[in-house]
């Protein structure tokens, strides 16, 4: 094996360390966490409850997921805005409906970006130079591509 | 247009690739007249960052002119001689209106990746990875500039290109240091890395009041700048023994503020030095943190540590301790430029910051992979190389 492999392997490997912790996080939580089911995955937006939601219309991300998943909201401390929380609809179920939960990080994240900022930030596309297929850039590419959906949040 | 990409680790190459393109209404597209290596760029290009990814544009410290701008900009126009922000700052979330800009919650399209590495994601970023965004850098003739409202700032007459261009990242990043360092009159000052951050971070704490700064370093044409240009003191540790000659130039006390400006690949004479090295080779600890080691452990007593060079993981044999016996203060950053940077340029046009001498050695941008060669490797006393597309 070439330095230059060891050396790739070990960069790829902190790529998937970094991107794919989210990953992790989840399945521990589900071992580890007897309530990750019902978990709420929440946000703080930098508006008052009434700009949040705003005669009981949910913001455009989270209506979107309608009869999906349970909103709630509350007055965030020291002026803080507001805390809005979002979950998908356990039906009883033990198990974290991964593919839900993801779409919940999304609809959250843009929510609070078109209510403080009014759009939701875009990279692409924009200028880039050559991508060869590598094993490594393969590996880059599908964390970028997850990563809205994953994460601590 | 021309655009210097990162290809692989240690590689770099200029290739032709699109012109960027408005994709929000705060866009704008800034016409690149300068565009500055920094000591960070070494550790993408060192593969030290995770998240690169072969074909991204390098560069994140840069002016120049807007030509276009998204339908919802009210504050900059066509025309505009600008210096941007290496981060950006939506403006309007709790971060951004706290000052702390380079925390951003809206301004990173990437999150799930600094959340998995840090526990949360930093705001965007100019050319710095994946984990930043993914955005394009400004080693290229034109660059997308989100935010522009909050981001560019209008540069002073009199002020020349290669004074504005260290006013995108280099100055703020060592104002910062010493400002929330908290650095205050008639203190002493101990900076580690006589690069531009550095640099820039001694001469705030001078304009801050300190009564003596000292500068820690080993190349000679970097300290001899701190000593005639910037006007602080210098140690070489290559030549003498750090602690020691910082306590007996400090009163036997230590540093008030200890101001971390080198980063996770610090060099050192230290046996702690070769520990590193062999550790990261065999990548059983990500960085190198040896001044940050020393800046801990120099620091007087209820003092504080700044931690201004960038670190991206884990490392090992941290001195927690040392903080904790000695009641530090310990805080640390990515730079909050957009609360600086007008006072700054104002401060480069009245002749109090000093910025063009870091520009060694400015070049055509189709030179850019000989310039980093230079700067990594320090040759002919490199201390930026600034390119111009």
């Amino acid at each position: 094996m070439t330095k230059k492999m060891i050396v790739g392997i070990g960069v790829t490997g902190l790529a998937v360390a970094a991107g794919a912790a989210g990953l992790r996080r989840r399945r521990h939580s589900s071992d580890r966490d007897g309530e990750a089911a019902t978990r709420w995955n929440v946000v703080t937006i930098q508006r008052p409850p009434a700009d949040v939601v705003h005669d009981q219309h949910l913001p455009e991300p989270l209506a979107a997921l309608n009869g999906l998943i349970d909103v709630r909201w509350s007055i965030a401390p020291g002026g803080r805005g507001t805390e809005l929380r979002a979950r998908p609809h356990t039906d009883g179920r033990d198990e974290d409906d991964d593919e839900l939960r993801g779409a919940v990080r999304v609809a959250l994240r843009e929510s609070k970006q078109l209510l403080e900022v009014g759009h939701v930030l875009t990279n692409h596309p924009q200028p880039e130079g050559r991508r060869p297929h590598t094993p490594a850039g393969a590996i880059v590419d599908a964390l970028v591509r997850r990563s809205p959906e994953e994460g601590v949040l | 247009m021309k655009a210097l990409c990162w290809t692989g680790i240690n590689k770099l190459k200029i290739e032709n690739v699109d012109e960027p393109t408005i994709l929000d209404p705060g866009d704008a597209i800034v016409k690149v007249t300068l565009s500055a290596s920094c000591g960070s760029d070494l550790h993408l290009l060192g593969g030290y960052v995770p998240g690169m990814r072969a074909g991204d544009i390098l560069g994140h410290e840069f002016m120049g002119e807007i030509v276009a701008t998204g339908s919802g900009v009210q504050h900059r126009r066509v025309g505009d001689r600008v210096v941007v922000c290496s981060f950006m700052s939506c403006g309007q979330c709790w971060y951004c209106r706290n000052e702390l800009t380079s925390l951003c919650d809206n301004t990173n399209p990437h999150p799930g990746l600094g959340e998995g590495l840090f526990g949360a994601s930093t705001g965007g970023c100019f050319g710095y990875s994946q984990i930043t965004g993914g955005f394009a850098g400004s080693h290229a003739t034109y660059v997308r500039v989100p935010h522009i409202d909050t981001g560019a700032f209008l540069i002073p007459d009199g002020v020349s290109d290669e004074q504005a261009v260290f006013a995108s990242d280099a100055v703020p990043t060592g104002w910062m240091g010493a400002d929330l360092g908290g650095v205050k009159p008639g203190d002493v000052v101990a900076v580690w890395g006589a690069g531009g951050v550095g640099q820039m971070a001694a001469r705030a704490a001078m304009l801050l009041g300190a009564e003596k700064v000292i500068v820690i370093d080993r190349l000679p044409e970097r300290l001899e700048q701190v000593r005639t240009v910037i006007g602080a003191e210098t140690l070489d540790y290559s030549s003498t023994e750090v602690m020691a000659e910082l306590r007996e130039r400090t009163g036997g006390r230590g540093p008030d503020v200890a101001i971390e400006a080198v980063g996770m690949e610090a060099h050192s004479q230290r046996p702690d030095y070769l520990y590193d090295k062999v550790k990261t080779m065999l990548k059983l600890e990500t960085d190198r943190p040896t001044a940050v080691r020393e800046a801990i452990m120099a620091a007087r007593k209820g003092g504080s540590v700044f931690v201004l060079g960038v670190f991206g993981g884990l490392v090992d044999k941290f001195p927690l301790g040392a903080v904790m016996n000695k009641g530090l203060t310990l805080r640390s950053g990515q730079q909050h430029g957009h609360r600086y940077i007008p006072m700054l340029l104002e401060r480069i046009a009245a002749g109090e910051i000093s910025t063009g001498h870091l520009a060694t050695h400015v070049m055509p941008l189709e030179e850019a992979p000989r310039g980093y060669e230079m700067f990594k490797t320090k040759q002919d006393g490199c201390v930026r190389a600034v390119f111009r597309p």
